[in-house]
């Protein structure tokens, strides 16, 4: 049995990036102070619409409270900087878009095989290829479950305001720590964009997660021996540790074994640390959910466009519950499963043309409905399309 | 006849570890690289070259490697160690550096790796002056996959991919890194063991972009696809056929098919790293207001809490 993630001692945020108070910010620029509050002081970025925000914001804050930023050449060269910063010991982000975000999944999945600690936004746009550079899209997010090659699990991310921006930028840096991966923050161009009021609170009241040093002597630690919740404690560099990581399957040395049952055992663990406390990890938040029969599902921007929809049907006496996810993976899917057994019906609406529903369908199991709200994107749903679906779960 | 002294014999403290013990993952040996191949010359240069400068603690060294033959260097030396994918050393390298100033960062990688897949990260890592030291092994080819075509591949030589002869010409290294930035470019074979020494330790002691090219044999598929023999064979090659001339003019320095190979080190000089333009750039404007990156916090477990000698 795998242990409950170890609780590690949380410590105030460093008041020198804190900018407490209440601001007037776009979600690319809220994401940018979330970093900063979460104490990453390294930042590697390719400009990309809508994605560039966060870069330039930070790239100004940088200098006066002690960060180091830098402009890639490319992203692959910026998810390459910002994995050779974590272990470092720094904490680590770049953002990115569609075309940025292809590029960076070879290394994603080299951050998840060498369990990397770090940050990574994408500024959802629409696609394929470079699409709708300034038009929203939700259309990553398989990509984000799947893009890069090979099994393994993801942590992922969705704020649907400028102020979830923010929270869930210092959540990603959190999880990536107490996870030990690279965390993804899927916004979108809606978000990035939209300017509201965004509280920055007191920097004690903001808490962080420090990075899981091992306590092992350089004599007896070994860089991929988990604790009993499934995460290796990390070496820190320069400290006599002598250790080797490697994007090749290994062992708890951290040494290349190429055999099957040291890929069993390793790509087991990458999967289980988070399958087994995707409880710990899921967000969602909820409304009307008491006496649903009808639960619409939503992620990002989409949940906000689909409130006045809910709102009528309510006004109308049909039971419809809400429930947007903050955390798209680990998909919930416990909690669907079990809810598909007892309600009519699931409506999901997307920017894509069907891919988070298609986990949703998986999981009702043919219990009950599940109604699919596609749009390919370059703008959001017309709340009456989504009643619409509303009603045909109803029937 | 008085009796005489017997002749003193010197007694040496008897050697229990080879000399390097510290420096290689002894552990993992047998290593992966053919019998004849030039990659353990140059690990072993490397080591020696460390070993032989007193003012780098190996602790504070961390070997960064892309994929290939020569990729797998950073899993033969033990220093913090990092085995990344291919032709992605410099970035990650890059990272590192800049997050941790206190450590000697050195990419070990092959040519396939650093300069076609990773081509784009060397010209802007040495035109940053990013503080690293790489050391391309030049074998002339793809050798991990299979003997294919490099950008580095004389014209008119073999590979798997051009069983008729390569018609493309290949890559200047040194032109190429010193134009780029670099400021330090040196070339070498694996059969100049001293002077190749020599450059790794003039380049462990330098701050910024320094680069070294090692030309290296590869018996099992550059030498066989073009017959030129064994391992043996090609540093008899070097040595018939390379030339030193440190004053060499850079546009000169291309290798032909069976041709002539000019060694030496062509650039050296001092220029401030990204770190330091970084730092001075915004201090210019925002005076007071700047504060430069510090390390982060991490745990001290190594004795020698060596704080001062962080160069910035
Ligand atoms: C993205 C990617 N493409 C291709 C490969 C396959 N590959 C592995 S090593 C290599 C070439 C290595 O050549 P070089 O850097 O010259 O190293 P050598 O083996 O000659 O020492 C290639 C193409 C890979 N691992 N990753
Ligand atoms: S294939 Fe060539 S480069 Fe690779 S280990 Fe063998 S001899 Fe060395
Ligand atoms: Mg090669």
């Amino acid at each position: 049995m795998t242990g409950k993630i170890k609780q590690i001692k949380t410590v105030p945020a460093d008041p020198r990036g804190v900018l407490t108070g209440s601001h007037y910010l776009d979600g690319d620029h809220a994401a940018a102070e979330g970093c900063i509050a979460a104490g990453s002081r390294f930042f590697a970025g390719y400009p990309i619409t809508p994605a560039t925000e966060i870069a330039e914001r930070v790239s100004a804050r940088f200098p006066r409270i002690g960060g180091i930023f830098v402009q890639m050449e490319d992203e692959l060269a910026s998810m390459n900087a910002i994995l050779g910063a974590s272990w470092g010991g720094a904490k680590a982000m770049t953002c990115t878009s569609g075309p940025g975000f292809s590029l960076m999944m070879e290394n994603f999945g080299l951050g998840i095989m060498l369990e990397t600690p770090c940050v990574l936004a994408n500024v959802q746009r629409g696609g394929p290829s470079t699409g709708l550079p300034t038009l929203v899209a939700q259309s990553d997010m398989m990509q984000a479950r799947w893009g890069s090659h090979g099994d393994y699990e993801v942590i992922a991310l969705v704020p649907d305001s400028p102020q979830e921006c923010f929270d869930l930028t210092i959540t990603a840096f959190n999880y990536s720590e107490l996870y030990r991966m690279p965390i993804l923050i899927m916004m979108d161009e809606c978000v990035g964009h939209m300017t509201e009021r965004v509280i920055i609170p007191e920097a004690d009241k903001i808490r962080i997660v420090p990075r899981r040093y091992t306590t092992e002597s350089p004599s007896t630690y070994l860089p991929y021996k988990a604790d009993d919740d499934l995460i290796p404690p990390m070496p820190p560099v320069g400290e006599g540790y002598r250790f080797h990581v490697t994007g090749l399957t290994h062992d708890e040395k951290g040494y290349p074994v190429m055999n099957a049952a040291t890929q069993k055992k390793l790509v087991s663990r990458l999967i289980n640390k988070v399958k087994d406390h995707a409880e710990e990890i899921i967000i969602t938040d909820e409304k009307y959910m008491d006496d649903a029969e009808i639960v619409l599902l939503s992620y990002g921007i989409t949940g906000r466009v689909a409130i006045p929809a809910i709102e009528k049907a309510r006004e109308e006496g049909l039971k419809v519950g809400s429930m947007r996810l903050k955390t798209v993976w680990p998909f919930p899917e416990k909690r669907i499963r079990e809810m598909s057994k007892h309600i009519k019906g699931f409506v999901f609406p997307e920017l894509n043309m069907g891919q988070v529903v298609l986990e949703a369908e998986r999981c009702a199991c043919g219990n009950c409905k599940v109604v699919r709200v596609p749009h390919a994107g370059g703008w959001v749903h017309d709340p009456e399309v989504i009643y619409d679906a509303i009603k045909e779960a109803a029937k | 006849m008085s009796e005489e002294a017997p002749p003193k014999i010197m007694r040496r403290k008897p050697v229990t570890d080879h000399p390097m013990s510290d420096l290689l993952r002894i552990d993992r040996f047998p290593h992966v690289w053919c019998p004849t191949c030039g990659l353990g010359t140059v690990v072993n240069c490397l080591g020696t070259s460390i070993l032989k400068t007193p003012e780098v603690d190996p602790n504070h060294i961390a070997v960064v490697s892309g994929i290939g033959c020569a990729g797998r260097g950073a899993g033969y030396l033990r220093f913090d160690s990092f085995h990344t994918t291919h032709g992605r050393a410099l970035p990650f390298a890059t990272g590192l550096s800049l997050s941790r100033p206190d450590m000697k960062v050195i990419v070990f990688s092959g040519d396939g790796d650093i300069v076609s897949i990773g081509g784009n990260h060397l010209i802007h890592a040495a035109r940053r002056n990013m503080d690293m030291v790489v050391i391309c092994v030049n074998n002339f080819i793809y050798a991990m996959t299979g003997g294919q075509t490099a950008p580095t591949t004389p014209t008119h030589a073999r590979s798997s991919t051009s069983p008729f002869g390569n018609s493309d010409p290949p890559f200047n290294l040194p032109y190429l890194a010193a134009s780029c930035g670099a400021t330090y470019v040196a070339r070498w074979t694996a059969l100049h063991v001293r002077r190749l020494q020599k450059s790794i330790s003039e380049v462990l002691k330098k701050k910024g972009f320094s680069f070294i090219e090692v030309i290296s044999p590869c018996p099992t598929l550059y030498a066989r696809l073009n017959n030129l023999g064994t391992g043996l064979d090609l540093m008899r090659f070097y040595h018939d056929n390379s030339e030193i001339n440190n004053d060499a003019d850079l546009k000169s320095l291309d290798i032909n098919f069976k041709g002539k190979i000019i060694c030496g080190k062509f650039v050296d000089l001092d220029s401030p790293t990204y770190r330091d333009r970084y730092d001075e750039e915004n201090e210019h404007i925002l005076g007071d207001k700047f504060i430069p990156y510090d390390l982060p916090d991490f745990p001290h477990i190594s004795s020698n809490s060596d704080k001062e000698k962080i160069e910035k």
